[in-house]
């Protein structure tokens, strides 16, 4: 525990927030970039390459009076599973957990198929999502293609 | 005790969605009707809406015979031109108020995955007639249907596709399906048309034995099935290249001369040049019987989903 929060106060501390670590080195920016935090107006901490016992190199990133919705949670643990997310109230922990890749992502993606129908109709999209070797697959339901995760235009923006 | 159906009110969407169990009962159900035995008019007041916002005269034709033959009706459309589709209705508003008047929808669709979409928002089951370049899983039960009559069997047959594998939408639903059974697959084509990775993958992952080929004559001899497929001008930027590739992957009865005696040649037709018409005469040439073959398959599907 004592360590833990030694770690957390390696960049800095928050006093309320969240503080997204352990994210696999050069996703941090990626990150920075889906939350939208370049114009974000108050303190946002970042570290990146710092040194890491689980993963070798990691980057963190802590934000200063700022939630994080379900829909962002989900697309952060597309481009940085294994990453842990803990939240921040007080300079404590209040929760914390591990970010995980969904097996289903609904609404979050688009389609690169362009002929698909979820392309033409105003209908969420949905894809099952599975490892193949380090690497991501995702399936989409309705055209039933399968897409690496460089394909998909939402994350490769950013990639 | 009554056996339940597991069809019924069940939408056919995919090929994928099917257990090789419930392939092989589709297929021995189109053989009742092949064979007629079967009760009059089993779907006498049950109403088929055929709706193809793409048109395809064959497969409309072939569906709405079925459900006549069957003693049903028909309502629809053939073209989307026809509908408020063409005033920007979306297919989902169109599906929930066709659905009001059928019991079964029998969809056409330019777009992939539109026929999942339709059954979602449908209360009464959807057949898939073709959704862009995905599915197609009559044509594929017909292809198998076609496969169990000539070579009396699915499993261990020895089977090549031939021609433009890469668009070939029946040919992937087709090799999909096969990766139920234990077959041996070929797969015959220049290398710009070969198979892609997606069906590939299937492939490896049920462990099913295939190999590549760039000539028909390598393989000839040892195949049980050939299915021919088309190879458009339209895939070419280089006309000498699409002489050259039309030239190589033609049938000839020369060609057939290595070939089993049993050996079954198929195509989902319409054919072009890949199959010379002196073939058509010879015991080996069952494509225009697996064209006519629709008709039971897709009255074997229509009444299990109806009945
Ligand atoms: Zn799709």
């Amino acid at each position: 525990m004592q360590q833990q929060k030694h770690q957390l106060r390696h960049v800095s501390a928050i006093k309320n927030g969240y503080v997204i670590d352990h994210i696999p080195t050069g996703q941090g920016l990626r990150i920075l970039a889906l939350l939208n935090l370049a114009i974000y107006p108050k303190v946002i901490t970042v570290g990146l390459n710092l040194p890491s016992k689980r993963i070798g190199k990691k980057d963190i990133i802590k934000l200063e009076d700022r939630s994080i919705s379900n829909e962002e949670e989900s697309r952060i643990a597309l481009l940085a599973p294994g990453a842990t997310m803990a939240r921040i109230r007080n300079y404590a922990v209040i929760k914390k957990k591990t970010l995980e890749i969904p097996s289903e992502i609904t609404g979050l993606l688009r389609c690169p198929n362009r002929n698909c129908i979820t392309n033409y109709e105003a209908i969420d999209t949905l894809f099952h999502v599975y490892r193949a070797g380090t690497q991501l697959r995702m399936h989409c339901t309705y055209c039933e293609r399968v897409f690496h995760q460089q394909d998909m235009t939402d994350l490769s923006q950013l990639a | 005790m009554k056996k339940t159906n597991p069809f019924r009110n069940r939408d056919v969407i995919s090929i994928r969605d099917f257990t090789k169990q419930e392939i092989l009962d589709v297929l021995k159900e189109a053989e009742r009707f092949h064979k007629g035995a079967v009760p009059h008019e089993p779907l006498k007041s049950r109403m088929m809406a055929s709706c193809f916002f793409e048109s395809s005269t064959r497969t409309r034709l072939s569906f709405e015979s079925a459900m006549q033959k069957l003693g049903g009706r028909v309502i629809g459309f053939s073209d989307a031109k026809a509908t408020s589709t063409s005033k920007g209705e979306s297919l989902s508003d169109t599906m929930r108020i066709v659905s009001n008047y059928a019991d079964v929808i029998v969809l056409r669709h330019f777009a992939d995955g539109a026929a999942r979409l339709a059954a979602q928002v449908s209360d009464k089951p959807v057949i898939n007639a073709g959704d862009g370049a995905n599915q197609h899983p009559t044509q594929t039960l017909i292809d198998l249907y076609t496969i169990q009559k000539t070579q009396k069997k699915i499993d261990e047959i020895h089977i090549a596709f031939v021609g433009d594998l890469k668009y070939g939408r029946t040919v992937h639903s087709l090799v999909s399906a096969l990766t139920n059974f234990s077959v041996r697959l070929y797969f015959v084509a220049p290398p710009s048309l070969q198979i892609p990775k997606e069906p590939l993958q299937e492939v490896k992952a049920r462990q099913i034995k295939f190999s590549q080929h760039e000539k028909i004559e390598e393989i000839i001899s040892r195949v049980d099935v050939l299915y021919m497929t088309r190879i458009q001008q339209e895939r070419f930027t280089d006309n000498i290249e699409y002489q050259r590739v039309k030239g190589t992957y033609r049938l000839t009865p020369e060609s057939l001369k290595r070939g089993k005696k049993t050996l079954c040649i198929l195509h989902p037709l319409p054919r072009v040049t890949e199959i010379s018409p002196e073939i058509d005469a010879m015991p080996q040439a069952h494509y225009f019987q697996q064209a006519s073959y629709g008709l039971y398959v897709r009255q074997a599907i229509l009444s299990l989903v109806l009945s």
